[in-house]
C-alpha cells in the first residue's frame, strides 16, 4: 500500500455542483439538433393482449407529416433480443422486440412509434393510431403466478416459472429442530422503481453517408448500449458512438436495454435523421425497469444464549414480463438467498429461489438489487429471535457476527468475505445514536402511551463486481474501468475516463486522486468522460464502482504518467529520475524537496521543444490505465445502521426520529461524497420501508402511475441522518476503496422495520409487508387487540 | 405529455371574463393559479378549446373585513392567505389549515378561488368554508348569485358553478367571541392531500361546547357538515363518553369510498381519531 495520499480523504465539495446548483446542467433534453424529428409511443392498454390490427391511417389524416413504425417495421431493421444467462440455462425468457410484435405483455408495452416535427404533434399523431386488441388474460398477482390455474404470461412457455435455485451449507433442517427457540416470517416487498429526476431521454442521429449511429442519451452504461446497438441494428461498432451528457440521476434505471431508446435509433436508422425521444414521467411509471417485488418466507433457530444455528430462506421472486437483457436478471432474488444470514456464522443454511414471469414492466437492477430484502430478512429474524431468547438485539449482533479471525470466509450462501468490521461499526453506532439513552426514553415514554422504536441492522454491500459474475453469463458488459491521464502543455492535467457522472460526483474524486499522484491541486485536474469514440472503454456507473474500479485506473494512469514525467525531467535536468518527485506544480529533488522543472515547463518541452531534448527521447506524456478487479470477485463492504421512530398507535403513522449510518467503504477519497451516497441511499431505503410501491389490481393495471400517488420519501418526512465511518482499505489495489452507493439502501428499509416492530411489541403486533403503510400498521394492531 | 391545442385570452376586466364565459360555454375553462389546471391539460385528461386567464383582474384579488364578515377573493393566493394577519385573527380554522394545503411552490400560484372551484374532495379549504357555514358569490352575464358552501359542493369535482359563472370570492363569519377552532388532518406525506381530515368549529364553555360545527373530508366525494356527530357534542361537556358519541354518529353518517391508500373503514376510523383529537385540542387552546 502507498503512503496516504492528500487530496485524496479530504471534503473538498464537487466540483460541479456550482454549475448544476446554477442551472447550466446540459442533460439530454437540452441538447439541440438541426432536423430532429420527436417520437412518442402508443402503448398496450392491457397488461396482455394480441394485437389483431394497427391502423395508422386516423394518425396520418391528423398528422400527414408524421410517420408511423410498428413492431414488424422495427423488427425489419433491429433484431428481438432474449435476457439469457449462458451459464444458468434453465433460465427461459422469450424473444423481446423493441417495440411489441404480434401480443402485448404488460400494460404500457410500446407497440407502435410515430415520428413527427414536434413532441405534441407526434402525441396527437399517436393517439389516433387506431389499435385493434384481443385481450388475453393476465398474470399479475405475484403470489399466485405459479398456480396450476394461473394464467400464463407467455401462453407458448408453458407456464410461469422462469428460474429456480437453491443453496444449502449443513443440515438446517437438523439444525432449526434442535434450535431453543425458532423464529419465522413471511415477508413481502412491494414492486417499486427508481424515480430519477431526469427520466430516461435518448437522441439517436444515424448518418447514412457515413453510415455511423451517434446517440446521446441518459445512460449509465453506454459501453453496453454501444455494443446493442451494433449488434441489433448491425451497425458495426466503430461507426457506434454513445455520448452522456450530464445526467439527472439512475439508481440502475438507466442502465438497461428499453425497447423505445432502441426503436429510436431504429427510427432514425430508417429515416436518417435525428430522432428524439424522452420517457415523460407518466410513461416512466410504467416503462422504466420496476424492482424488488418478492415474497420470503424465512425461518431462524437460535440457542438459548442466542447463537444462530441454521437459517431458511424462501424467496418468490418476480421478473415483471421478461428477463432483463444484457445483464444478471436473476440478480435480485439471487442476491436474497445468497446475502440473507451474511454478516453473522452459521453453518447450517438453505436458501430457496422461484423467480415468476408476470404480465408487468420488466424487473431490473435497482440500486442495492436484493440486498435489502435479505438484510431485513435476516435482520427482523435475528431481532425476533434475541426477543425470544431474552437478549437485547445490539448484544445479540455481537454475539452472533463471524469471529475477527474467521476472515478471510465464504459464508453458507457463498459469498467470499475479506475483513471486516462489523464490531467497531456496531460500537460507533451505538455510541452514536446514544443506544441506551433511547431505550431508557423509551421505556419512559411507553407507560405514558407514547410508542418509539429502535432498529438496528448489519448489512452489508456487495460493489464493484468483477467479471466473474458477469463474463460466464455471456452478458456484454465491462467490468473493468480505464482512464487517460495527460499533462498538457500548461503543466495542468487532465483525465478522461470511462466512469459515467451520474450525480454521484464521482469526477471530482478522480481529480483528487490523479492530483495527489502527480503533486498538483485538485483543482488543476480537469475530468471528463461520457463518450463511447473518445474515452477508454469501460462499464460506467453501476453496482457502486466508480471509485473501487475507475479509481484504480486513474491511479494507476496517473503513475504511469508521474513516471514518464520524472523520466523526461531526468533527461532535461541530465538527473537519475529516481532521485526526483512530483510537489507543488513541479519536479522537484526527492531529497531536499527543492524544486528543480515546473510542470508547465515539462509540458512545453514535452509538447513542442521535443528539438531540444537528447536523441531517442520520445516524450509521452498521456498514459493509459485500465483496472478490472482480479485479488477478489467484488469489493464486499459492511456497516450498521439505526432508526428511532414513533408509532401513532391511533392513526397507523409513523414520524421518524432519527437514522445513523456507520459503515465501512475502505478507504474513503472524499468523504463528503460518501456521506451524499449514503444519505440518499438511506433516503431510498426510507422510501421502500414506508412510502413505494407500484400498486397494480388483479388484471395488471397499474393504480398509482404519477407522482401524486407513487410517495417518493420527500423532506418532510426525514430525520436527519448521521453517517459515521470506519475504513478497512480493499486489499489488493493500491487505493484500497470500495463503493459505497448502495449502502444506504440495502440497510435503511431493515433498520425502519426494526423499529416499527420495536415500538408494536408492546401492543403484541408486528408487520412484516414493505412498504409499511398505516393501514397495515392499524391492522396489525387490530388484529393483536 | 403535451397538452392538446388551445386558445388562450387575458382579459383586462370581470366584465369581459363573464362574456368570454357566456360566449364559449361549456368549451372555455378559467384559469387561475394553474397548479391543478395545467397538470390536467398536460396529462390531457381534459382538452378545453379555451383558456381564460383571469389573473390580471383586480376584482378578484385580496383579503378584507366587513361588518363580521371575511371576503377572500377568488385569486387570493394560498400563500397570501398563508400570511394574512387578518385570516389569522378572524379565521383561525383556515390558518390552522393553510399550511398543510400543498408545498410553497404550489402555494405561491395556488388560489383560493381555483381550490373551492375544483372541489377536489381531499382538499382543506372547501371542509373549512362547510364548517365555517361561508357562501360563495358566483357571476356571470345573467347576474350574481351567492350561495352557501354547504350546498355549493355537489360530487366529485363538481360543484353549483354554471358552466358561464364565475366564483368572484368567499364570505366567511369571522370567528366571534367565545368561538375556536380547530383543523387536523391525516395525509401519509405533508401536503399530500389527506387520506382524512377534520374541521372543528364550536362555542366553548369550560369544557361544554356549543354551535358545534364538525366537516369531515377526505373519503367522500365532498366536504360533509357531521351534522349527527356535531349533534351529539352540542351542548354537553366533553367527555370520554361524549367522544365516543361523537365517534359513533360519524361512524354512522360517513360513507367514504375505499381507495389503495385507505380502505373505507381506515378512512372513518381516521375521521374519528382526528375529530376526538381536534375537539381536545380545541379545549387545550383555551
Ligand atoms: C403537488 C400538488 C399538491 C397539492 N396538494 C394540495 C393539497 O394538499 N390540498 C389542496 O387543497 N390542494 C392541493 N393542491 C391543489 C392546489 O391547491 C391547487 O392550486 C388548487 O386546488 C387550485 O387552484 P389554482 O388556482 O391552481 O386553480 P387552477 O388550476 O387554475 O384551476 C383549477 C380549476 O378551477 C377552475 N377555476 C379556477 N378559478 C376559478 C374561478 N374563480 N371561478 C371558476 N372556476 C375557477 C379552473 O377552471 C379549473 O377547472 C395541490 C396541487 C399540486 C400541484
Amino acid at each position: 500500500m502507498t503512503d496516504r495520499p492528500e487530496a485524496a480523504g479530504r471534503p473538498l465539495p464537487r466540483g460541479s455542483a456550482r454549475r448544476l446548483a446554477a442551472g447550466r446542467g446540459r442533460y439530454a433534453d437540452d441538447l439541440r439538433f438541426p432536423g430532429l424529428l420527436h417520437l412518442a409511443f402508443v402503448r398496450s392498454p392491457h397488461a396482455h393482449a394480441r394485437i389483431v390490427k394497427i391502423d395508422p391511417a386516423p394518425a396520418l389524416a391528423a398528422v400527414p407529416a408524421a410517420k408511423v413504425f410498428t413492431g414488424a417495421d422495427i423488427a425489419a431493421v433491429c433484431t428481438p433480443w432474449q435476457g439469457k444467462m449462458d451459464h444458468l440455462p434453465t433460465l427461459v425468457s422469450p424473444p423481446q422486440h423493441a417495440v411489441a410484435v404480434d401480443r402485448a405483455v404488460w400494460q404500457g408495452e410500446p407497440v407502435a412509434a410515430v415520428a413527427a416535427a414536434s413532441r405534441a404533434l407526434a402525441e396527437d399523431a399517436a393517439a389516433a393510431v387506431a389499435v385493434e386488441w384481443e385481450p388475453l388474460p393476465a398474470a399479475a398477482v405475484r403470489d399466485r403466478t405459479l398456480d396450476a390455474d394461473a394464467a400464463p404470461a407467455h401462453p407458448e412457455l408453458g407456464g410461469n416459472l422462469a428460474y429456480a435455485a437453491a443453496i444449502r451449507a449443513g443440515d438446517p433442517e437438523a439444525a432449526l429442530a434442535g434450535s431453543a427457540h425458532v423464529v419465522e416470517a413471511c415477508f413481502s416487498f412491494a414492486r417499486h422503481t427508481g424515480v430519477p429526476l431526469e427520466p430516461r431521454t435518448v437522441i439517436a442521429d444515424y448518418d447514412p453517408g457515413e453510415g455511423r449511429l451517434t446517440v446521446h442519451g441518459s445512460h449509465q452504461a453506454p459501453w453496453h448500449q454501444q455494443d446493442t446497438l451494433s449488434r441489433h441494428l448491425g451497425i458495426p461498432e466503430h461507426l457506434v458512438r454513445v455520448v452522456t451528457p450530464d445526467i439527472g440521476g439512475g439508481f440502475g434505471i438507466k442502465l438497461h436495454i428499453y425497447g423505445e431508446e432502441i426503436a429510436v435509433s431504429a427510427v432514425s436508422r430508417i429515416l436518417g435523421r435525428p430522432v428524439k425521444y424522452t420517457a415523460d414521467r407518466l410513461e416512466s411509471f410504467i416503462s422504466d425497469i420496476q424492482a424488488r417485488d418478492q415474497r420470503v418466507e424465512a425461518r431462524m433457530g437460535v440457542d438459548a444464549d442466542g447463537a444462530i444455528r441454521g437459517l431458511s430462506v424462501d424467496a418468490l421472486s418476480s421478473f415483471g414480463a421478461f428477463a432483463s437483457y444484457g445483464r444478471a436478471p436473476v440478480n435480485e432474488g439471487m442476491m436474497t438467498i445468497s446475502m440473507a444470514g451474511g454478516p453473522y456464522a452459521n453453518g447450517h443454511y438453505e436458501g430457496r429461489l422461484r423467480i415468476a414471469f408476470q404480465n408487468k414492466p420488466p424487473s431490473g437492477m435497482y440500486r442495492a438489487v436484493g440486498q435489502p430484502i435479505a438484510c431485513a430478512v435476516t435482520e427482523q429474524l435475528l431481532d425476533r429471535a434475541a426477543h425470544a431468547a431474552g437478549i437485547d438485539p445490539v448484544e445479540m449482533r455481537r454475539r452472533n457476527y463471524w469471529a475477527e479471525d474467521a476472515f478471510p470466509l465464504r459464508t453458507p450462501g457463498g459469498i467470499a468475505m475479506d475483513r471486516l468490521s462489523l464490531r467497531q461499526c456496531l460500537d460507533r453506532l451505538v455510541a452514536m445514536m446514544g443506544y441506551d439513552a433511547l431505550r431508557a426514553e423509551q421505556a419512559a415514554l411507553r407507560r405514558s402511551g407514547v410508542y418509539r422504536g429502535i432498529g438496528v441492522a448489519t448489512f452489508l454491500e456487495m460493489t464493484a463486481i468483477g467479471a466473474e459474475r458477469y463474463g460466464p453469463a455471456g452478458a456484454r458488459i465491462s467490468t473493468q474501468d480505464g482512464a487517460t491521464v495527460r499533462l498538457e502543455p500548461s503543466g495542468r492535467v487532465r483525465c478522461v475516463t470511462s466512469v459515467i457522472e451520474i450525480g454521484q460526483g464521482t469526477l471530482s474524486a478522480l481529480a483528487q486522486i490523479v492530483a495527489d499522484r502527480l503533486g498538483v491541486a485538485p483543482e488543476d485536474v480537469g475530468v471528463v468522460g461520457g463518450d463511447t469514440a473518445l474515452a477508454p472503454y469501460g462499464g460506467g456507473a453501476w453496482a457502486s464502482r466508480g471509485l473501487t474500479i475507475g479509481g484504480e485506473a486513474a491511479w494507476r494512469a496517473a503513475e504511469g504518467l508521474r513516471a514518464n514525467i520524472l523520466e523526461l525531467a531526468g533527461s532535461i535536468l541530465q538527473a537519475d529520475p529516481a532521485g526526483l518527485d512530483l510537489a507543488g506544480g513541479a519536479v522537484c529533488d526527492r531529497a531536499t524537496g527543492e524544486t528543480r522543472i515546473t510542470l508547465a515547463e515539462i509540458g512545453r518541452i514535452g509538447h513542442f521543444r521535443q528539438d531540444t531534448l537528447p536523441p531517442g527521447v520520445q516524450p509521452e506524456l498521456a498514459v493509459t490505465r485500465h483496472y478490472a478487479p482480479d485479488d477478489v470477485p467484488f469489493a464486499l463492504a459492511n456497516g450498521v445502521q439505526g432508526s428511532s421512530l414513533e408509532v401513532d398507535a391511533e392513526t397507523g403513522g409513523v414520524r421518524l426520529l432519527g437514522h445513523w449510518v456507520v459503515e465501512d467503504c475502505g478507504r474513503i477519497v472524499n468523504p463528503l461524497l460518501v456521506e451524499e451516497q449514503i444519505r440518499g441511499g438511506v433516503v431510498q431505503g426510507i422510501g421502500g420501508a414506508l412510502f413505494e410501491e407500484c400498486r397494480y389490481d388483479e388484471h395488471g393495471q397499474l393504480l398509482n402511475g404519477s407522482l401524486a400517488d407513487y410517495l417518493v420519501p420527500m423532506a418532510a418526512e426525514l430525520p436527519d441522518i448521521h453517517v459515521g465511518h470506519v475504513e478497512t482499505p480493499l486489499r489488493g489495489t493500491a487505493l484500497g476503496a470500495k463503493g459505497a452507493g448502495e449502502a444506504g439502501t440495502v440497510g435503511a428499509p431493515a433498520a425502519v422495520l426494526l423499529a416499527v416492530n420495536d415500538a408494536l411489541r408492546p401492543l403484541g403486533a408486528q408487520v412484516s409487508s414493505l412498504p409499511i403503510t398505516p393501514e397495515a400498521v392499524l391492522n396489525a394492531i387490530a388484529a393483536a387487540a | 405529455m403535451k397538452a392538446p391545442r388551445f386558445s388562450y385570452v387575458r382579459p383586462e376586466s370581470l366584465d369581459s371574463v363573464l362574456e368570454l364565459l357566456a360566449e364559449h360555454e361549456g368549451e372555455a375553462r378559467i384559469l387561475a393559479g394553474g397548479q391543478s389546471l395545467m397538470p390536467t391539460l398536460n396529462m390531457r385528461l381534459s382538452e378545453p378549446r379555451l383558456l381564460i386567464d383571469i389573473n390580471r383582474i383586480d376584482a378578484l384579488k385580496g383579503i378584507s373585513l366587513e361588518d363580521g364578515t371575511v371576503r377572500i377573493g377568488a385569486l387570493a393566493r394560498h400563500a397570501e392567505v398563508l400570511e394574512s394577519p387578518l385570516a389569522a385573527e378572524h379565521l383561525p380554522l383556515i390558518a390552522d389549515a393553510m399550511p398543510h394545503v400543498a408545498h410553497v411552490a404550489v402555494r405561491n400560484r395556488g388560489t383560493f378561488g381555483g381550490s373551492i372551484a375544483l372541489a377536489d374532495p381531499a382538499a382543506e379549504l372547501p371542509a373549512c368554508a362547510v364548517a365555517l357555514n361561508a357562501s360563495f358569490v358566483l357571476a356571470s352575464t345573467r347576474g350574481r348569485r351567492t350561495v352557501p358552501a354547504r350546498s355549493f359542493f355537489h360530487g366529485l369535482y363538481e360543484t353549483e358553478l354554471a358552466e358561464d359563472e364565475l366564483l368572484v370570492e368567499a364570505r366567511i363569519p369571522a370567528i366571534a367571541p367565545g368561538y375556536r377552532s380547530a383543523f387536523m388532518e391525516f395525509a401519509r406525506r405533508h401536503g399530500d392531500f389527506a387520506l382524512a381530515g377534520v374541521c372543528c368549529h364550536a362555542r366553548v364553555e369550560g369544557c361544554v361546547l356549543r354551535d358545534v360545527s364538525l366537516a369531515c373530508f377526505g373519503g367522500e366525494d365532498r366536504p360533509r357538515f357531521a351534522a349527527a356527530a356535531s349533534a351529539a357534542a352540542e351542548g354537553r361537556a366533553w367527555s370520554e363518553e361524549v367522544k365516543d358519541a361523537v365517534k359513533a354518529a360519524l361512524g354512522g353518517e360517513l360513507e367514504p369510498e375505499g381507495t389503495f391508500h385507505a380502505s373505507a373503514e381506515t378512512r372513518v376510523h381516521l375521521a374519528q381519531v382526528l375529530a376526538a383529537r381536534a375537539v381536545d385540542r380545541m379545549l387545550a387552546a383555551g
